[in-house]
């Protein structure tokens, strides 16, 4: 079903990880304007927040949309949900249009592109992702709010605080399971 | 670059949210990109506190795009992208995201004498933080010091000791204004720093006080 060929599946317009794909694998246009309407509005709320004026967002949105069709081979679901993909490449517009800095990042990670990706993994990446969602959205709102000001920049660093309780534990072993596994490989090869 | 089964000094979750969050001083980021690089562990954190980004926004209220957004990213779709080749990523001692900043690897630092036979390069950045790499002779101390601010140090190669602990290669040490230390190179081998200060560093000696304007720390 994640395999790279053409075959054409109907598009559920809320499985993001489907549309994803099909975007990656197919180059499926109708997938990625389903991606558009979902992430926009709520990429332009983030972008504003932030502090982009309306007009400085709604661009914004269009370069991050861009990127998500462009650099769509790069998407390794077993690494990171859609959302999580979608918001590192808004935080790095972001960075790129607010600060006019440099923007310092980890030495990239290969995956390994030619194997196919495991399909357990995959979904344990997206249900982990859902679980997050879920867990955030029952916090109290005050304790909600104080993690949404911390990605808007609202928030000093000794007013960062993170007993929040919330599945991180899960993805970070997740992950950590995924690197090993790349590591070992690279050894290999 | 391999990473580093011993390192035993992490990234704490406020460094790691501020850089997730996109909102660390370019000189901090560039520490916390530099342990991500040596540390799957934190690299590992990092890409959690990334998924609360994204769902930060899966839980975002919709502000309406404009009406002609889909048309115009559509229509985007059809002009094809130039992208460049992506770099080959060279072998270099330094971690890749310092080599960034020094414009290649150890053999490219620009170092000048900080005294005591200790030598620093300021790498340029943002204003808002100052990041360094610092040059200690084996069995040498770095001058006795506080912070204003906080102070990150990430050691690159060798180790050194301070009154706290020791740290040795992907190593950081977050100091607050609360340690006034004074870092000792282990004998045997040179050690080499990323040092990053978000206010200017308190010396407990008059001279190193006096040369601070001159060196920028």
């Amino acid at each position: 079903m994640f395999g790279k060929g053409n075959q054409r599946v109907a598009l559920d317009e809320t499985d993001w990880l489907g549309l994803m794909l099909a975007v990656r694998d197919g180059r499926d246009r109708a997938a990625f304007a389903a991606l558009f309407r979902h992430f926009a509005p709520r990429l332009k709320s983030y972008l504003m927040k932030s502090g982009a004026s309306a007009p400085k967002a709604e661009d914004c949105v269009q370069d991050v949309m861009a990127t998500v069709w462009d650099k769509a081979a790069q998407f390794d679901p077993e690494r990171a949900a859609v959302s999580t993909w979608v918001y590192t490449i808004a935080r790095n517009r972001m960075i790129d249009m607010l600060r006019r800095e440099r923007r310092p990042e980890p030495e990239a990670m290969p995956w390994d592109e030619d194997s196919e990706p495991d399909q357990a993994d995959v979904y344990a990446a997206a249900e982990d992702s859902r679980l997050l969602s879920a867990a955030l959205a029952d916090l109290p709102e005050k304790q909600r709010s104080l993690i949404q000001r911390a990605f808007y920049g609202d928030l000093s660093h000794s007013e960062i605080a993170l007993e929040t309780g919330l599945p991180l534990g899960t993805i970070k072993s997740r992950i950590r399971l995924a690197l090993d596994r790349l590591r070992a490989k690279m050894t290999e090869s | 670059m391999t990473t580093l089964p011993t390192i035993r000094h992490h990234l704490n979750d406020a460094l790691l949210m501020g850089y997730a969050a996109g909102h660390l001083s370019e000189a901090f980021g560039l520490v916390v990109a530099t342990h991500v690089t040596m540390c799957d562990d934190c690299r590992a954190r990092l890409e959690s506190f990334e998924a609360l980004g994204g769902a930060v926004i899966e839980a975002e209220d919709e502000t309406a795009v404009s009406t002609d957004a889909l048309a115009r990213m559509m229509a985007r779709l059809e002009v094809p992208v130039v992208s460049a080749p992506p770099k080959a990523s060279r072998k270099t001692s330094l971690p890749s995201p310092v080599a960034a900043y020094v414009g290649g690897d150890l053999d490219a630092v620009k170092w000048r004498a900080l005294g005591g036979g200790v030598r620093q390069a300021i790498l340029p950045t943002g204003p808002k933080a100052t990041v360094r790499l610092l040059h200690i002779p084996a069995g040498q101390a770095v001058p006795d010091h506080g912070h204003r601010g906080m102070e990150l140090t990430l050691v690159l190669r060798g180790a050194f000791r301070d009154a706290t602990d020791r740290f040795g290669p992907g190593d950081l040490e977050i100091a607050g204004e609360d340690l006034a230390h004074k870092p000792v190179a282990e004998a045997g081998e040179d050690c080499i720093c990323l040092a990053a200060t978000d206010a200017p560093l308190r010396f407990a000696g008059l001279m190193p006080r006096l040369l601070q304007p001159l060196f920028r720390i």
